[in-house]
C-alpha cells in the first residue's frame, strides 16, 4: 500500500480510548424473537389488532352459548326484527337470532380463512422460493423455474369451479373439502409474489456473500431472503384470508359451499343482499362489520409484526 | 431462438390446460341436455347428442375437438343454438375488456398513489386514513359493493345509470365496483414495499444530496417497490379483462364473464373449453410479459442463465 502524505498525518490526532468503550453494554441482549415481541407490544395499533383478534376468536367459541337460541332455530313470527334486548343483533327473515348466527358463522369463516391462508403460505413460499432462486442458475436452474411456473400457469388456467365440483363429487361436501378446494388453486398467487420478490432480492450483496461463504441454497432462501420479504408475505396473507371467506360465500351461493342452515359470514352477507333496498340494515351490517373488523385486526397486527420482524427498523 | 422456444412452451402449456379441462368436465356428473331429457322423446335426444358428437367415445370426441382447435375453431355452443363459441367470445369480449381495462387503470393509479401517501406519512394520520380505506376495500366484496353503489349513486342520488350497457356513464359504477378490491391490495403492497425501500441506504443518499421528495419517490423509491404490484397484476389482468360473473350479472353487462360460470352449470362443454382456452391464452401471454417487465423495472434481475 502507498504511504499517505506526511502533512496529512499531522492533521490526525489519536482518539481517546475512553470515548469508545466497546465493552459497555448499552441495551440488554435480546434474542430475535424477544426483541420482536417487545417491539410489537410497543406498537399501539398492533396491540389493538391483537386484542380484537383474541376477542373475535373467543366470541366465536363462547358467543353462541350466550343467547338461548341456536343458529338454525326458526321462529317465523319473529322474522326481521330489529335490535332488542331479546335479540342483540336482530333476527333474519326466518326469525333466526343474528347474534347466534354471527358467532356460529365466525367459526366456519375463520377456520376456512385461516386454514387456507396457511396452506397457501407454505406451498406458495416453497414453490415461489425455489422457482425464483433457481431462475438464472444454470441450465438446471432455468428448467426448475420454468417447470414450476408452467404448473402455476396450468393451475391458473383450469377453471377453478370445475376443480371444486369435481372435489365435491369425489369427497363428501364439508369444511375439509372446502379448504382443500380453496387451497388447490389458491397458493399460485402467493407463489408468483414470492418468486417476484426473490428475483429482486437475490441480486443483493448479502446473498452473494452468503453464497461465497458456502451457505446452502435452502439456508440462503430461509435465513437470508425470506426475512427480508416478510412484509410482502404478511400483506399477501392478510388479503388471502378475506378472499377465502368470500370464495366460500360465492361457492355457497352457487350451492357448492356449506349447506343451509349452517351459517358463515359470507353466506349471511350474501343472503342479506335483498335487504339493501328493503331497509333491514342489520342483516348486512353485522356480517360485513365482522369481516371488516377481522380484516382490520389482521392488518393492524400484521403491520406491527412486519415492523417487529424487520431487522433494519430499530426504534 | 429464445422466442421460438418460449412460444413452443406456451402452446404445450395451453394444450395441457385444455386436456385437463376436457378430462375434468367429462368426469363431473350431468349432461348438457338434462333439462330437456324430461320433455323430449329419446330419439330426438339421441339426435341432439349425435349433432354435438356426444354419442362418440370420449377419445374420439377429444381428437375431433383438438382438430378443430388447431384451426382456431372453438366449436358450437350447445346452449345458444344459433351462435358458435367464437362468436360468443367475439361479441362479449369488447364490453368485458373495456370494463376490465378501465378498472385496472383506476386500481393502479389510485392504489399506487394511496400506497405512496401512506408510506411517506408512516404511522401518522394520512397513513391510518389510507389503511382504513384499504381495509374497507379488501373487506367489502364486489357482490355487496355493487348493490350498494346502485342504491346510492343510481337510485337515490341519480348520478349514474343504474345498470345495463350503452354510454360511457354506464361503465363507471361497474368499473369502480371491480376496481376497489385490487386498488386496496395494490395500496397495501406499495405501502409495505415503499417502507422497506425507504430503509435502504440509497434513499438516504438521495435525500441527503437534496433531491425533492417527488424525485426521491419517483426515481429511487417506487421503481424498487413495484415488483410485488407487478407480480399481483399479471394474473389479475387476465382475469379482469375476461369479465367477472358477479359484476356482469348485477349490472346486466353483455360480457363474457357469465359464460365461465354458466357453461359449467349447463355442462355446455364447448363453451367451457372455449372460454378456458381463451382466458389461458391471455393469461400465459400476460405472465410472459410480466417476466419481461421485472427486468424493465429492475435491470439487475436475471431470469435465465443466458441473461434474458
Amino acid at each position: 500500500m502507498k504511504n499517505s502524505l506526511p502533512e496529512m498525518d499531522s492533521l490526525f490526532r489519536p482518539a481517546n480510548p475512553a470515548h469508545f468503550d466497546n465493552t459497555q453494554i448499552s441495551r440488554p441482549s435480546l434474542s430475535f424473537w424477544q426483541d420482536a415481541v417487545l417491539k410489537i407490544f410497543k406498537n399501539k395499533m398492533a396491540v389493538l389488532g391483537f386484542v380484537l383478534l383474541t376477542a373475535i376468536i373467543l366470541l366465536s367459541i363462547i358467543g353462541p352459548y350466550l343467547v338461548p337460541y341456536s343458529q338454525s332455530e326458526q321462529s317465523l313470527t319473529e322474522g326481521n326484527l330489529t335490535l332488542s334486548g331479546k335479540h342483540w343483533f336482530g333476527t333474519d327473515d326466518l326469525g333466526r337470532d343474528m347474534w347466534a348466527r354471527i358467532w356460529a358463522g365466525a367459526r366456519i369463516s375463520l377456520i376456512i380463512g385461516i386454514a387456507s391462508a396457511l396452506i397457501d403460505l407454505v406451498i406458495g413460499i416453497a414453490v415461489g422460493g425455489v422457482s425464483g432462486y433457481m431462475a438464472g442458475r444454470g441450465k438446471t436452474g432455468d428448467r426448475i423455474d420454468s417447470f414450476l411456473m408452467r404448473i402455476v400457469e396450468v393451475l391458473y388456467g383450469i377453471p377453478y369451479l370445475l376443480v371444486v365440483i369435481l372435489l365435491m363429487v369425489i369427497m363428501e361436501p364439508g369444511l375439509v373439502t372446502m379448504i382443500i378446494a380453496l387451497s388447490i388453486t389458491g397458493w399460485v398467487g402467493m407463489a408468483r409474489i414470492v418468486r417476484g420478490q426473490i428475483l429482486q432480492l437475490k441480486q443483493q450483496e448479502y446473498v452473494l456473500a452468503a453464497e461465497k461463504l458456502g451457505t446452502s441454497h435452502s439456508k440462503i432462501i430461509i435465513k437470508h431472503l425470506l426475512p427480508n420479504m416478510m412484509g410482502i408475505i404478511i400483506v399477501t396473507l392478510t388479503f388471502t384470508i378475506p378472499q377465502a371467506i368470500f370464495a366460500e360465500s360465492f361457492l355457497s351461493f352457487l350451492g357448492l359451499g356449506v349447506q343451509a342452515p349452517t351459517a358463515s359470514w359470507g353466506t349471511m352477507a350474501n343472503d342479506s343482499l335483498g335487504t339493501i333496498l328493503s331497509g333491514q340494515w342489520w342483516r348486512l351490517f353485522f356480517p360485513a362489520l365482522m369481516i371488516s373488523l377481522t380484516m382490520f385486526a389482521f392488518n393492524a397486527f400484521g403491520d406491527g409484526l412486519q415492523d417487529a420482524l424487520d431487522p433494519r427498523s430499530k426504534n | 431462438m429464445y422466442v421460438i422456444k418460449r412460444l413452443f412452451t406456451m402452446i404445450v402449456t395451453l394444450w395441457i390446460i385444455a386436456t385437463l379441462t376436457f378430462i375434468m368436465m367429462h368426469f363431473i356428473p350431468g349432461d348438457p341436455f338434462a333439462s330437456d331429457a324430461k320433455m323430449l322423446p329419446d330419439e330426438i335426444l339421441e339426435n341432439m347428442r349425435a349433432k354435438y358428437n356426444l354419442d362418440k367415445p370420449l377419445a374420439e370426441q377429444y381428437f375431433l375437438y383438438m382438430k378443430d382447435l388447431a384451426r382456431f375453431d372453438l366449436g358450437p355452443s350447445i346452449q345458444s343454438k344459433t351462435r358458435d363459441v367464437n362468436t360468443l367470445i367475439a361479441e362479449g369480449f369488447g364490453p368485458s375488456a373495456l370494463l376490465g381495462m378501465q378498472s385496472l387503470v383506476m386500481a393502479l393509479v389510485l392504489g399506487i398513489g394511496l400506497g405512496i401517501i401512506a408510506a411517506l406519512n408512516h404511522n401518522r394520520m394520512l397513513d391510518y386514513l389510507s389503511m382504513f380505506i384499504a381495509i374497507i376495500g379488501i373487506s367489502i366484496p364486489s357482490f355487496i359493493l355493487a348493490p350498494l353503489l346502485i342504491k346510492y349513486f343510481g337510485v337515490e342520488w341519480g348520478i349514474f345509470p343504474v345498470a345495463s350497457w350503452g354510454t360511457w356513464q354506464h361503465t363507471i359504477l361497474p368499473s369502480f365496483a371491480l376496481a376497489l378490491g385490487p386498488l386496496a391490495i395494490i395500496a397495501r403492497f406499495v405501502r409495505t414495499s415503499m417502507l422497506e425501500v425507504y430503509n435502504q441506504n440509497y434513499i438516504k443518499t438521495a435525500e441527503a444530496k437534496g433531491l425533492s421528495t417527488f424525485s426521491v419517490v419517483v426515481n429511487h423509491g417506487i421503481r424498487n417497490a413495484l415488483i410485488p404490484v407487478i407480480s399481483f397484476i399479471g394474473p389479475l389482468f387476465a382475469a379482469i379483462i375476461t369479465g367477472t360473473f358477479v359484476i356482469e350479472k348485477i349490472f346486466a353487462i353483455p360480457g363474457i364473464g357469465k359464460y365461465f360460470v354458466d357453461s359449467i352449470f349447463n355442462r355446455d362443454y364447448p363453451v367451457i373449453l372455449g372460454t378456458t382456452i381463451f382466458y389461458s391464452i391471455i393469461l400465459i401471454i400476460t405472465l410472459f410479459i410480466i417476466d419481461l417487465a421485472y427486468r424493465f423495472v429492475d435491470p439487475r434481475i436475471k431470469l435465465t442463465s443466458r441473461g434474458e
